[in-house]
């Protein structure tokens, strides 16, 4: 706020962040300004960047993947079993059928969490204060259920090459069914508070529109590129970890704008609540790890493995030369193609419509800058 | 004295008068003597209304998101406001080099004395009211519009480009809204043909006018709350306050007790209107009476009349509370068009037909 | 198109393709000189309609760098993966392709930030997560600064 840059064609440039309370994570954006109405953003990336890609250069097979929970902290297990599964190609071997069914139920657990707090988040930068806390009640639910399992709530560390790092939790089952009851009642709760609210559709219907062509040229994936039309459910298109053998829907919504992907994302939750209601109580007995060598070498070459995480498609590149840390590894992050639409979306928008494009996009910063 | 049954503020207040005519005896002195008295206890009145209006509002606040609120200080959490208010006393008050430093001080004072003002025709109880003036409800009316000096002069000194945007669009807002607000208010003094407070709260003995004047005043009372809702400046209306997508509006340079002045006249606003709402719609200190139903209505007036209108008040606060933590906020040009397009319009077609019901008499 | 359709494809587009099919994906090594006419046409041409660009990165191997494109199509559901190498590494060129892809914007001043290559015709080359003015390449292999240490 010290020096006012007025350009010379009148327009105003206002820094938004990287303090923020709308922002999800530390993102600067600089956005120039005709009265409320914006004509450009920019935005500044690597306030959090923290060289995790040059940092897997020099640690072993096993330890790279528990730096990726650090990426996209939301979906940690499923970052984690991104690189697992890399590793389980590159190695030619495959999880155990126990491992892979725990490892869909964890995976749609943490995608239920991530959803939950998107939720409550999309409703406080509205200005809706409670759905908040609701959306934190439920979340809890779940992390309890990750602790009790994994020994931890945000980063959980549980997925390795082979398999799953310790078997579940006698409780388990039992625990996740509770949840999975809880949980089902709840989300009624919140389409009562938020969807059906008249303002709420006021600010989100018709907002940020993203045209399908430009999705895909964008390369936004996730429930972002889905509310445009584009088919890029890697569970569906790219089956892993026993997902071809799960009954689910792929959501798909033609509008493009906000509300578009705020519906898409309301029914991925319901769809990840089936998901997991169908396998609970079908969890293979066996190991839950396949045997690995102590010091894992994958072979000189180049492995590529594509999830689907709660933002969209995460993309896991090892090159190899044999050694026993990668040569190469690139994340193909979801947050960061989502963001470059974000100019194009923001286009002719108020300000107060950037907030909503920001929510429903569901950007976690530490996954863009890596 | 005559044995009295129940204490009603009114007694209490003619005893004051005659016990102080006994000991100074000049009326001047006597008039001079009660108004310091009112003032005193006007200002300390309000101090603990606030305490207590702002932990109400944390309270229902935990309530509706299934939490406790504060429970630590003080019995029940009942002294965190005072710990608030201690803590803003003790807060450096800043004051930017550039900015207008008479205008800077003196924006704050405004808010309050003009949120204080409005509340002289305000009847808490039976014959007990500061001034009954013949232009009550006028009076309050144009008070509570000077309001918005206060606001734009604390944008404007404030010397930061924000915050002047930011007391703009609270400054268009407030005005837009006084428009409904004010034909909503006529729409009553049509029926009662009064602007005295008085007057208004007597003639709802046989029935308050929501009851009796049933689907026109219902929508002006629906018009009525939601426009004022936009008058304080309080949420799903505010925009300014909360909406910190660039800076914290036209408070943002105001720290320490100015700052809680600012806070202070948002509660005193929100008790003034919840206080008309409970007047002019709901009977004021009126006990609830059906038409000619003497049994009921002797019941009813047990009740003090103090105890009525408080209660009144606090439930139209409640839902004045409710609205901020259920809805999301709109967008400037949203909340425009709101008024413009459709409060508007609905108020004045609905004064004709209240006007036409007063006329040829299908009220009850 | 499956692989072997593919590989005759591409080779009518431009003759002196090479391929390696060792991995999962068919990886096709092309010119650097030549990538920009070669990606427009897969992007446009009907049997390729190549609308997906979804990993672009670059690798160091210590005497070139290899740029690195994996791009898949919506329509066909078929993918391959180009590669270009670049053998000048004082000076490492190559075309934009944020004409053709929008998202080459980003991924291409992610490259330049971290490995140097210069992207010519790019319509906003700057770095990205670094700060504006940082010196040296932060994922080049040779890379050396003064808070690094040998273990």
């Amino acid at each position: 706020m010290g020096q006012d840059v007025l350009t010379e064609d009148g327009l105003f440039m206002v820094n938004i962040g990287p303090q923020h309370p709308s922002t999800h994570g530390v993102l600067h954006l600089k956005v120039w300004l005709d009265g409320e109405t914006i004509v450009k953003i920019q935005p500044h990336l690597g306030y959090i960047h923290r060289s995790i890609e040059k940092m897997s250069e020099n640690l072993s097979y096993r330890n790279f993947i528990f730096a990726t929970s650090r990426m996209d902290y939301l979906s940690a297990h499923i970052n984690n079993e991104a690189c697992a599964l890399t590793v389980e190609k590159g190695l030619g071997i495959q999880a155990t059928p126990r491992a892979k069914v725990i490892r869909i139920i964890m995976a749609e657990l943490t995608r239920l969490a991530s959803h939950q707090l998107w939720w409550g988040c999309t409703g406080l930068d509205l200005g809706a204060v409670t759905p908040f806390f609701y959306a934190f009640r439920d979340r809890e639910a779940i992390n309890g259920i990750m602790e009790e399992t994994c020994g931890a709530r945000l980063t959980m560390n549980y997925m390795v090459p082979g398999g799953v790092m310790y078997d579940l939790h006698p409780n388990f089952q039992k625990h996740t069914k509770d949840v999975m009851a809880s949980i089902k009642k709840n989300l009624a709760d919140y389409d009562n508070l938020l969807t059906g609210n008249v303002i709420f559709e006021m600010r989100t219907k018709g907002v940020g529109v993203l045209s399908k062509e430009d999705a895909i040229s964008f390369g936004c994936t996730g429930p972002t590129a889905r509310a445009s039309g584009v088919s890029c459910d890697i569970r569906k298109l790219f089956p892993y970890s026993g997902y071809e053998n799960v009954q689910f829907d792929e959501i798909l919504a033609t509008g493009g704008d906000c509300y578009d992907r705020y519906m898409c994302r309301m029914a991925e939750m319901r769809q990840s609540v089936n998901i997991i209601e169908q396998l609970i109580d079908t969890i293979p007995e066996g190991d839950f790890q396949e045997k690995t060598k102590a010091v894992i070498k994958l072979p000189k070459g180049e492995f590529y493995q594509r999830v689907e995480t709660a933002r969209g498609e995460l993309g896991v590149y090892i090159v190899s030369d044999g050694a026993a840390s990668p040569y190469r590894v690139k994340y193909r992050s979801p947050g960061f193609s989502n963001l470059s639409a974000l100019s194009q979306m923001a286009q002719g928008v108020k300000i107060g419509d950037l907030v909503a494009i920001m929510a429903t996009i569901d950007l976690v910063i530490p996954d863009i800058d890596r | 004295m005559k044995t009295i049954f129940l204490i009603s503020l009114s007694s209490l207040a003619r005893h004051i008068h005659i016990w102080l005519e006994e000991l100074i005896g000049n009326p001047n002195g006597v008039y001079i003597t009660e108004m310091t008295i009112v003032g005193i206890s006007l200002i300390v009145f309000l101090v603990v209304l606030c305490f207590f209006l702002g932990y109400a509002e944390r309270k229902v606040a935990a309530f509706m998101q299934i939490r406790l609120g504060p429970n630590r200080v003080g019995p029940q959490g009942s002294l965190q406001i005072v710990a608030d208010t201690v803590k803003l006393l003790f807060k450096e008050g800043l004051t930017p080099t550039a900015a207008d430093k008479f205008l800077f001080h003196l924006a704050p004072l405004i808010m309050v004395i003009t949120a204080m003002l409005a509340l002289a025709p305000i009847a808490f109880a039976k014959d007990f009211q500061i001034f009954d003036m013949s232009i009550g409800v006028l009076y309050v009316a144009s008070v509570s519009s000077m309001a918005v000096i206060g606001i734009l002069m604390a944008g404007w000194s404030s010397y930061n480009k924000y915050s002047l945007l930011g007391a703009m669009r609270s400054g268009a807002q407030i005005v837009s809204y006084e428009l409904s607000v004010g034909l909503s208010l006529i729409s009553i003094v049509i029926l009662t043909g009064s602007l005295k407070m008085s007057d208004i709260v007597m003639s709802q003995s046989d029935g308050w006018w929501l009851f009796k004047g049933h689907i026109p005043i219902l929508i002006s009372f629906v018009i009525f709350i939601i426009a004022s809702t936009a008058e304080i400046n309080r949420a799903p209306f505010d925009l300014t306050e909360a909406e910190s997508e660039l800076t914290g509006g036209f408070h943002t340079e105001y720290s320490g007790m100015k700052f809680a002045m600012f806070l202070l006249s948002e509660y005193i606003n929100l008790f003034i209107v919840s206080a008309i709402a409970a007047t002019l719609f709901l009977g004021g200190w009126m006990p609830l009476h059906f038409g000619h139903w003497e049994g009921f209505n002797h019941i009813m007036d047990y009740i003090p009349s103090s105890i009525w209108f408080l209660g009144k008040t606090f439930l139209i606060i409640f839902i004045i509370m409710w609205f901020r933590w259920t809805f999301p906020r709109l967008r400037v040009d949203q909340l425009l068009n709101l008024e413009w397009k459709y409060l508007l319009p609905i108020s004045m077609v609905n004064i004709l037909v209240v006007t036409l019901m007063a006329i040829m008499g299908w009220h009850f | 198109m499956n692989k072997e359709e593919l590989k005759i494809a591409i080779t009518e587009i431009l003759p002196e393709i090479t391929f390696d099919e060792t991995g999962e994906f068919l990886n096709v090594f092309v010119p650097a000189t030549s990538l920009l006419p070669f990606m427009n046409s897969i992007r446009s041409n009907n049997n390729f309609e190549m609308d997906y660009l979804f990993c672009l990165t670059c690798i160091d191997w210590k005497d070139h760098f290899m740029m690195v494109y994996h791009l898949h199509s919506k329509k066909h559901r078929h993918e391959f993966v180009v590669k270009a190498k670049l053998e000048n590494r004082e000076n490492p060129e190559i075309e934009s392709l944020s004409g053709i892809w929008k998202t080459a914007d980003f991924h291409e001043r992610e490259v330049f930030d971290l490995f140097g290559i210069n992207f010519l015709h790019h319509p906003d080359l700057r770095r990205i997560f670094m700060d504006d003015n940082w010196k040296g390449f932060p994922l080049r292999k040779d890379y050396m600064d003064e808070n690094m240490i040998e273990i």
